[in-house]
């Protein structure tokens, strides 16, 4: 056979492999996550994890009911904050945003994108939990939708910028205003699109841990007070890894299991709806 | 031209120039559009006739740099004029594009009723019977009739074509302007849509660009034949075909260019 041809051959069976071998790599550690963190957490999952709340330290069972409770409060409390705010930020850049003020939005948006967590956290514990005096749960709340707002308003004005043209012409020749035509056909248009972003969003800042660290601070009791310090997954699970108990370990592995589950959750709705969108674009 | 005497003068474009910034596409054009007849603008790709029929519903202000001067009269009355609302405008003036664009978040009843919807709050009777009376006339009832409740986007191109045109008719405008409407469509669904011109013709005055000379000379009574941005010619369509005044007219014609 020709040399040239050999050579072809090989390197392209290389390249293969060498591809192959790179992408099971990358499954390969989320399927090492999660299998030590079944191995680890999944015996001490039961219901009393699920519905109470730690006990002091020593003792054995207890839950984190708190915690769990405090993540779902804390989040839907960002999520209030920040989807508005970034859904709407978005539509903007889309629609309006070819200006210098879209371009400094849009600026400020890619920078915020790449701020640590921990310095939004820094940021929240300047200018809310000091001059309020306390840790709280608003605060944590209010850092994560900080984080959650850059994200958002780029993903949405990606989602809407994706709309044909000549739907917006179409609405515009039937005699719809310009905001209607926004609304009503564009921003509906790209609605499974933007529901896809915000779930990755939110699955994004259910996890975070520093931003919390000095906003909502933790609680070892049950709080829904939002002015209170309160609970959350990851902030458990940050006082339990480091704690000196074999308890604490154990419990903090089994919080991972839902932490993970529960962003795992939101990826999958996020998938289903990118499926909705594709099915409905056919 | 010399339109019938009977005709009223639906539609006029009166010494119309359109421009992207300082370019001209579209220069100096001066031509009558009488009611209840269909026109087909005709030309070479680049020659402004889609930018002209954007002009007569002034949807080629909303482009990037997109402005006119001259003016457009429907019905006598100037649709450039300070007072008048492009919106509103566009509800007497309806328009179906190149390609079909059916609203993909809407059932085809809802594709229909849009443009009404728009108008104001009708009872549900009254949308109900202007849906199906848009439909018929745009030749799509007996399609959809039992299914006008699912996704627009289930129909086939032709049907979507033909929908938009349902939703075009729907608000009842005066004024029909159709942008290659088609392009995109396969010979029986072209047929069905040349059709269509004929039957509308009674109830609207039509505007149809079209690349497609024999299409011109099938659906058309009036034909304009534009080139880089000069109307060069318009007159009856058997005598522009037969008998062109103009040298470059019948060079496009007899296909000697474009």
């Amino acid at each position: 056979m020709n040399p040239r041809r050999v050579r072809r051959r090989v390197m392209n069976g290389v390249m293969t492999g060498l591809v192959g071998v790179l992408s099971f790599l990358a499954v390969l550690s989320l399927i090492l996550i999660l299998g030590n963190l079944v191995v680890k957490g999944a015996s001490s999952l039961d219901w009393s994890f699920f519905t109470k709340n730690p006990v002091p330290a020593g003792e054995s069972g207890g839950g984190v009911a708190n915690a769990i409770v405090g993540t779902g409060i804390i989040v839907g409390l960002a999520c209030l904050i920040g989807l508005p705010i970034g859904i709407g930020a978005g539509l903007y850049l889309a629609e309006f945003g070819s200006g210098r003020l879209g371009w400094t939005v849009r600026f400020v948006a890619d920078v915020l994108n790449g701020t640590p967590s921990i310095v939004v956290g820094i940021f929240a514990w300047t200018w809310l939990v000091k001059p309020m005096g306390h840790f709280s749960a608003l605060a944590g709340a209010v850092a994560l939708a900080i984080l959650m707002v850059p994200m958002l308003a780029r993903t949405t004005e990606e989602m809407v910028r994706l709309v044909p043209h000549s739907l917006r012409e179409a609405a515009l020749a039937l005699g719809y205003p310009r905001w209607r035509t926004s609304l009503r056909i564009v921003a509906r248009t790209a609605l499974a699109g933007i529901v896809t972003g915000s779930l990755v969003g939110i699955a994004r800042i259910a996890g975070e841990t520093a931003p919390l660290l000095f906003t909502a601070l933790g609680n070892l009791n049950f709080s829904t007070h939002v002015l209170e310090p309160m609970q959350a997954l990851s902030l458990q699970i940050y006082q339990y890894a480091t704690g000196p108990f074999d308890e604490w370990h154990r419990l903090a592995w089994a919080a991972a299991i839902v932490l993970m589950g529960l962003v795992l959750l939101l990826s999958v709705a996020a998938r289903w709806a990118i499926r909705q969108r594709h099915g409905a674009a056919r | 031209m010399a339109p019938p005497a009977d005709a009223r003068l639906q539609l006029e474009a009166v010494r119309l120039t359109a421009l992207y910034g300082r370019r001209a596409v579209v220069k100096d054009v001066s031509i009558i559009f009488p009611a209840h007849t269909v026109t087909a603008v005709i030309g070479p790709s680049g020659c402004g006739k889609s930018t002209f029929l954007r002009c007569l519903n002034r949807m080629h202000e909303l482009s990037e740099g997109g402005w006119v001067t001259g003016t457009v009269l429907l019905d006598g009355d100037d649709i450039y004029a300070d007072a008048v609302d492009p919106v509103q405008l566009r509800r007497r003036v309806g328009m179906v594009f190149q390609r079909p664009t059916p609203f993909p978040t809407m059932s085809i009843y809802d594709n229909v009723a849009a443009g009404l919807r728009v108008n104001g709050h009708r009872s549900r009777a009254d949308v109900d019977a202007a849906v199906e009376r848009a439909l018929r006339r745009a030749a799509l009832w007996d399609e959809v009739r039992d299914r006008l409740r699912r996704s627009a986007l289930a129909l086939s191109g032709g049907q979507q074509q033909r929908l938009c045109i349902a939703r075009a008719l729907a608000p009842e405008p005066e004024v029909l302007l159709l942008d290659e409407p088609t392009a995109s469509l396969d010979p029986a669904g072209t047929q069905r849509i040349e059709e269509l011109c004929h039957e509308l013709k009674t109830n609207y005055t039509i505007v149809i660009v079209t690349h497609n000379l024999q299409q011109a000379a099938r659906v058309s009574d009036y034909t304009a034949f534009f080139y880089v941005g000069d109307l060069v010619e318009v007159g009856r369509t058997e005598a522009l075909f037969t008998t062109p005044t103009q040298e470059r007219t019948e060079a496009y014609i007899t296909g000697r260019f474009g």
